[in-house]
C-alpha cells in the first residue's frame, strides 16, 4: 500500500496550501479555416471549436473529481487570428472575435486566447488591422485574450509594433474605463513568444503545432512555501532541494491530469508547462516564498536572487517529472494576482524598476501592473521596449501586461475579481522617451557570443 | 482499478461501519484499511477495488463527500494513480 505519510502529504497540499492544476489549455489549429469570405471563415472557426472542444470541460470536471485535485481552469488557445484575417479579402477582426467568444461560451471554458499577431520582424499583410482592433475586441468580448509579439532574440524588436501597442493599450484601458480598465488584464506584449504556452493572456496555437493538443499548466505556490516553512533556518542549497523535490511532486500531478486528459478527449499531449502561478488568494503567492527564504518583504535588495533560486529550482524538479515540459516554465509575479505582490506594492517596497529586474531571471515578466492613468502611450511603449530587451538579450520570454487605470493615480486601486486580483496604482518615471520611441525601425538581433 | 479513501475529522462510534457500508453498497471491496490519531484527529485510509463498483466513480466520490458532510468528517475517495504519481517515480 501506499504509505499513509505520502498520501497525508498529498490531501494537505490540495486542501490546505492550494495544490491545483490551473488550467488544461487546449490548442487548436484554425489555418484550415482560412477563407476568403470573412463570413464564411467565421463559421469554420466556431465549428471547429465547439466539434474540438465540446467535451473539454467535462473532461476536465471528471478528472478533476476522480483524483480529486482541483483543476482550475479550461481553455482553449486558437491560431494568432492575424493569419486567418490574411485570407480575408474585407478585414473586420472584431467579427472573428465575436466568434471566439461565442465559441467559449458555447464550450463553457474560461478563456480563449489567440487574437494575436506576430510582427517580431514586420508586420503582413492582416496584423496591423488585428492590432489596431484590438481595444475594441477586448471591450466587446469577456472571455478572449489578445497577445502580441514584438521581438525575438533571432530577429530583434520591432520598434514601429511597440509605439503600436504603446497607444493600443492606452486606448483598451479608456474603452473598459467603466469596468476598471479589464480589457488590457486580457492582453499582453512578448518578446520570444512560446507557441505552446497555456497560460492567458499570452496563448496560442503556434503554426508549428499539430491541428490539437492539450497543454496543462500546474500551479502550487503555497505548497513550495509551507515546505520552506517547515525546513526552517536552512542553507540555500537546502532551499534549493526543498523547492526541486517539491516542484517534482506538483509537476507530476500535472503530467498525470495532461496524460488523463490527452487520452480521454482523444488528442495528443502537448507539454506541461512547470509554472508557480499564485492567485489572490491567501496562501497562494510567490511573494511569500521569497518572504518565507528570508526577505522583510518581496522588493527588498535580495529579491532578485531569491527569485533566480526559486525559478532555476522549479525547472531542474518538474523537468524530470514530464515527458515533454514547454510554455513559460518558471515562477510568474503577476502583481495584483499575488497577495503578496499586493501587499508589498501597497507598503510601497516593490516597485515597478524592482519588477524588471526580476523579470530577467523569472519566467516571463512586468505582469499585471496598475500604471497611473495619465501615463501617456510612448512611456507604455518604452516599457515594453525595456522588457522585450531583457527577453531579446537573454534568449528567454518576457512579457508586459500594463493597465493604465484611467482617471485614477498612484495609491488608489483598480478591482478585476477572479483570478485576475486587484491592486494599488504604481509609480512610474515620468521623464519621457517620446524621441527615442518616436524613431520607429527595428532594434536588430543582438549578438549571441562574447556574452558578457 | 484501485482508490484511496480517506477519512480525516474527530473520532466516534461507527466511523469505518458507515465507510464500510457505503463501500459494499457499490460493490466496492476493501483492501486494506490503516487508522490512527495525528494531533487529535482521527485518520483512517482505506485501499479498495473499484473495478466492479456499480456507480461510475466520480459519482462514488460525491457520495463520499456527502457521507462525510453527514458525519462532520472530511471524507474522500481518490484514483490510487495520484499518489502513485507524486510519490513514486
Amino acid at each position: 500500500m501506499i504509505n499513509t505519510k505520502d498520501i497525508l502529504e498529498t490531501i494537505r497540499m490540495i486542501q490546505d496550501e492550494n495544490l491545483d492544476i490551473r488550467t488544461i489549455t487546449m490548442g487548436i489549429s484554425l489555418l484550415d479555416c482560412c477563407d476568403s469570405d470573412i463570413g464564411r471563415a467565421c463559421n469554420k472557426i466556431y465549428d471547429k471549436i465547439t466539434a474540438y472542444a465540446k467535451n473539454l470541460v467535462k473532461t476536465g470536471e471528471d478528472i478533476e473529481k476522480e483524483y480529486g485535485i482541483p483543476i482550475i481552469n479550461k481553455r482553449i488557445a486558437v491560431t494568432p487570428i492575424a493569419m486567418v484575417l490574411a485570407a480575408c479579402e474585407k478585414k473586420d477582426p472584431v467579427r472573428f472575435a465575436i466568434t471566439l467568444e461565442k465559441a467559449a461560451q458555447a464550450c463553457g471554458v474560461n478563456f480563449v486566447g489567440g487574437y494575436s499577431a506576430l510582427v517580431h520582424k514586420g508586420f503582413s499583410p492582416g496584423d496591423r488591422e488585428l492590432i489596431e482592433s484590438i481595444p475594441e475586441a477586448l471591450s466587446v468580448t469577456d472571455h478572449v485574450c489578445s497577445s502580441v509579439n514584438v521581438g525575438s532574440t533571432k530577429s530583434g524588436i520591432n520598434m514601429d509594433a511597440v509605439a503600436l501597442m504603446g497607444q493600443i493599450i492606452r486606448k483598451t484601458a479608456e474603452l473598459t474605463a467603466d469596468r476598471d480598465c479589464i480589457g488590457c488584464a486580457k492582453l499582453v506584449v512578448l518578446c520570444n513568444a512560446p507557441e505552446d504556452n497555456p497560460f492567458m493572456a499570452g496563448a496560442f496555437h503556434g503554426a508549428g503545432e499539430p491541428d490539437c493538443v492539450i497543454n496543462v499548466g500546474v500551479s502550487g505556490p503555497g505548497v513550495v512555501r509551507a515546505a520552506l516553512a517547515k525546513a526552517g533556518d536552512c542553507d540555500l542549497t537546502q532551499v534549493a532541494d526543498i523547492i526541486k523535490k517539491t516542484a517534482f511532486k506538483i509537476t507530476r500531478m500535472g503530467q498525470l491530469v495532461a496524460r488523463e486528459a490527452s487520452r480521454r478527449l482523444g488528442v495528443p499531449f502537448g507539454i506541461v508547462d512547470l509554472s508557480l502561478a499564485p492567485t489572490p488568494a491567501v496562501g497562494d503567492s510567490v511573494a511569500h516564498i521569497l518572504e518565507e527564504m528570508g526577505l522583510e518583504c518581496c522588493g527588498a535588495h535580495g529579491t532578485t536572487a531569491a527569485l533566480a533560486l526559486l525559478n532555476d529550482a522549479v525547472k531542474k524538479g518538474g523537468v524530470m517529472a514530464s515527458s515533454h515540459v514547454g510554455g513559460l516554465s518558471g515562477a510568474f509575479i503577476p502583481v495584483t494576482e499575488d497577495a503578496g505582490m499586493i501587499e508589498a506594492a501597497r507598503k510601497g517596497c516593490l516597485r515597478i524598476e524592482k519588477l524588471e529586474a526580476m523579470t530577467a531571471v523569472c519566467s516571463v515578466g512586468l505582469d499585471m501592473i496598475n500604471i497611473p492613468g495619465d501615463t501617456p502611450a510612448e512611456v507604455i511603449a518604452a516599457i515594453i521596449a525595456d522588457e522585450a530587451a531583457i527577453g531579446m538579450v537573454n534568449s528567454k520570454t518576457t512579457a508586459v501586461r500594463l493597465i493604465p487605470a484611467i482617471g485614477k493615480k498612484v495609491g488608489e486601486e483598480l478591482s478585476f475579481g477572479g483570478l485576475l486580483g486587484g491592486g494599488p496604482v504604481m509609480p512610474l518615471n515620468t521623464w519621457s522617451p517620446a524621441r527615442f520611441i518616436a524613431r520607429g525601425g527595428r532594434i536588430p538581433a543582438p549578438m549571441q557570443s562574447l556574452k558578457n | 482499478m484501485r482508490a484511496v479513501v480517506t477519512v480525516i475529522g474527530k473520532d466516534t462510534v461507527g466511523i469505518l461501519a458507515k465507510v464500510s457500508a457505503a463501500c459494499a453498497k457499490y460493490n466496492n471491496n476493501i483492501l486494506e484499511v490503516t487508522q490512527s490519531i495525528l494531533q487529535d484527529l482521527f485518520v483512517m485510509i482505506m485501499m479498495i477495488d473499484i473495478s466492479n463498483c456499480t456507480i461510475p466513480f466520480t459519482e462514488f466520490a460525491d457520495e463520499m463527500a456527502a457521507l462525510g458532510e453527514e458525519m462532520g468528517l472530511q471524507v474522500r475517495a481518490m484514483h490510487e494513480d495520484i499518489f502513485n504519481s507524486m510519490h513514486r517515480i
